[in-house]
């Protein structure tokens, strides 16, 4: 027996670099990607009668709530836009976001059987929790377009504004921030739960400080001494932007623009870095 | 040959315990120990992994210090006791964990056999999951397309191909699993324990299958399951792991052999007959209670020789014969004994049996006792006692004799023959 060249393909061993992911590999595994995105797509609703028809039920029911809760008993201000559409907007980008931070979230515990078994680079199921998600929002934007239409038929002087070409950077930063906070949670809840119970509450509290019910004005005005709490939030610039461009009304800066996105880029490398120490020996904790 | 796969000083450590307070300061001392480029302190300590041990420290070995060399197109059986380590090894070698310490080097991708209806999503038809398992295992999209109509023919699931997988029974859903990692091109293929579901015939067909992947392909299966029979027929070399090490390497048969002889606690000298030796209800009117050996090294071709206690219970007119069958350590029987008949006259009654002429070849054997009465001749004979796995014994051979025996090889048997030619023309 002998070696008849010394170059392996390549080696398993207990240390790595600090980042290391292998985006070769990754690539070679897109149809893995595709597969999962489509068995997400394809399975949350089999059985039910309504199917797909329940990604519109969501955002639909949660913005009627919010008009009558914030708009008409607490009075929150929303211009010359209609409160549903000013609401309706903002659940569409803030639904993004919380669906790609509880999908990635749990990425090592719920997977912990498949991943058990088989490697595959595991960074594909977060991805693939996005692409999937992003689809949800493709069809969200759609309800959103549609009541758009309506309203401006009806007359109420609303119109997009020049902003709207940065769409697509906004829906990026959104993947990013979520990506990166839930692959930093699902590290982290490998070894220690604790994270996990958090995540189902610190979401639905997270919004209320992400000026998702309510415009950022308000709190400027309202709340002066506690606004920065709101203001410092990336994910208020992101959402505020978001509405600013479709609606035409809010704040909008640069400043807050590229704060968020760099803490949104920051957050998603920080995440990948902790996801992949996490991924080699997460099987013997989790 | 050529060496694909390479494992070097791989050891694997393990907590014992659950997860709380006391792991997040172990945690943060080891990342305290990181943080000025120190090794991990835990790394030092750990017991060995034998689970019938109490615990001593926080931390085992699940593995410790294995090495060993894969060659192209062999099929290595992984063998050992529950907790031996087997599965860890698997984990490592299929990337699912990292080792603690060590490496090892690979020229070929390797992929693992899903345990039944892992990456099965069960809403899903199977036409689907064979791509998502395909794609799971590495295939790509147009690799999977070209084999499909192989693999749903192999798993012979046709009629339900269209149907959700959670309307299947466990074994088709076995088959179908089975059938996608059968037609994948890894250099390598890890398979975990599976055959144990399915039904004979789809267990031939897997079999079939792996011989021809290795053979026919020359691609290189690693192999881990409790089934001897299959093990022997399968692998060529196999490794034998005991409490996290390896204990024995090589020829299949020696290794079984070695695995099987240090799993059977059945002793060479002497054996109080209990219950836990009887497997049915008889009259016990006269009961086997010790049997010992009188030789302790046997020699090949020479006389087996055992003492056996009687005692008497009730007395019966009829005279008795002792039975036995000599069963090789794989559990097959070989060969049986019958005595002269005898009367019991007395209480308690020593015997001594002896067996000549038996030609059985080196290696360790056991043997089954029975008391009876009645005799040969009449062909009637009624089982008074009777003792499984009694005693074990093992055949030698004199290494300064010259002898072709002296090189039985286990794949000729356990018994030879005598045997004489004539030339006729």
């Amino acid at each position: 027996m002998k070696e008849i060249n010394s170059d392996w393909l390549y080696e398993i061993k207990p240390k790595h670099k600090l980042f290391d992911l292998n985006f070769k590999e990754i690539w070679r595994y897109k149809d893995l990607l595709f597969l999962f995105v489509k068995r997400d797509i394809v399975t949350v609703y089999k059985q039910t009668v309504l199917g797909p028809l329940w990604y519109f039920i969501q955002p639909l029911f949660t913005s009627i709530i919010f008009t009558l809760v914030f708009n008409n008993i607490a009075n929150v201000q929303t211009g010359v836009v209609p409160a549903f559409l000013f609401n309706l907007t903002g659940i569409t980008a803030w639904n993004y976001f919380s669906h790609c931070l509880t999908g990635t979230s749990n990425t090592f515990v719920s997977n912990k059987g498949l991943f058990g078994k088989v490697y595959f680079p595991r960074f594909i199921m977060p991805l693939s929790t996005t692409f999937s998600n992003l689809l949800k929002l493709g069809i969200q934007l759609c309800i959103l377009i549609f009541f758009y239409i309506y309203f401006v038929i009806k007359g109420t002087a609303i119109s997009p504004n020049l902003n709207l070409l940065l769409f697509p950077i906004y829906v990026i930063m959104i993947a990013l921030l979520g990506l990166g906070a839930g692959m930093i949670i699902s590290a982290f809840t490998t070894k220690y739960r604790d994270l996990s119970v958090l995540v189902g509450f610190a979401v639905s509290l997270l919004m209320y400080i992400s000026a998702v019910p309510y415009p950022l004005r308000e709190v400027q005005e309202g709340q002066p001494k506690y606004a920065w709490i709101v203001e410092y939030n990336p994910l208020t610039q992101i959402i505020e932007g978001f509405r600013y461009m479709i609606l035409d009304y809010g704040v909008f800066t640069w400043w807050g623009f590229f704060y968020a996105l760099i803490i949104s880029i920051v957050l998603f490398l920080v995440g990948l870095i902790i996801f992949n120490r996490t991924e080699k020996t997460f099987i013997d904790t989790v | 040959m050529s060496v694909i796969l390479k494992a070097e000083n791989i050891s694997k450590q393990y907590r014992l315990g659950t997860v709380g307070t006391g792991t997040l300061s172990h945690d943060l001392n080891r990342w305290w120990h990181s943080l000025r480029g120190k090794e991990d302190p835990y790394l030092k300590i750990g017991g060995v992994n034998d689970r019938s041990l109490k615990a001593s420290e926080d931390y085992v070995w699940a593995l410790k210090d294995i090495n060993f060399e894969v060659n192209q197109g062999e099929v290595l059986g992984i063998i050992g006791k529950n907790g031996a380590g087997k599965s860890t090894l698997l984990k490592i070698l299929s990337r699912v964990t990292a080792p603690s310490t060590g490496i090892i080097k690979t020229k070929g991708r390797i992929a693992s056999l899903l345990e039944v209806g892992t990456g099965f999503h069960p809403e899903l038809t199977g036409r689907e999951n064979i791509y998502l398992n395909g794609a799971i295992l590495g295939m790509t999209k147009s690799e999977i397309t070209s084999k499909l109509d192989e693999i749903i023919d192999f798993s012979g699931c046709e009629m339900y191909i269209d149907t959700p997988v959670k309307r299947y029974s466990s074994g088709m859903t076995v088959r179908l699993a089975f059938a996608v990692a059968a037609h994948l091109e890894p250099e390598i293929l890890v398979i975990d324990e599976v055959l144990a579901v399915g039904d004979a015939e789809f267990q031939k067909k897997a079999i079939g299958k792996m011989q021809d992947l290795s053979h026919a392909q020359g691609r290189t299966v690693l192999f881990v399951s409790h089934n001897m029979v299959a093990v022997k027929s399968l692998c060529d070399r196999g490794i034998l792991l005991e409490n996290g090490m390896v204990t024995a390497t090589g020829d299949i048969a020696h290794v079984i052999e070695e695995y099987l002889s240090s799993s059977k606690i059945i002793s060479r000298t002497e054996t109080k007959i209990t219950d836990n030796h009887r497997r049915t209800n008889t009259s016990r009117e006269i009961q086997l209670s010790k049997v010992s050996s009188i030789q302790t090294h046997n020699l090949i071709r020479e006389e087996l020789r055992f003492k056996i206690d009687l005692k008497l219970n009730k007395r019966i007119p009829e005279s008795v014969i002792v039975t036995g069958t000599i069963c090789n350590i794989s559990d097959h029987a070989i060969g049986s004994f019958f005595s002269k008949p005898f009367l019991m006259n007395k209480d308690n009654l020593k015997i001594e049996l002896s067996i000549f002429n038996h030609n059985l070849s080196i290696g360790e054997y056991y043997m089954h006792f029975s008391i009876s009465k009645g005799n040969l001749e009449g062909g009637d004979i009624e089982v008074l006692d009777h003792a499984y796995e009694a005693i074990g014994f093992e055949i030698y051979n004199e290494s300064s004799e010259k002898d072709y025996l002296l090189n039985w090889n286990k794949y000729w048997g356990d018994v030879f023959f005598q045997s004489n030619i004539k030339i006729l023309d």
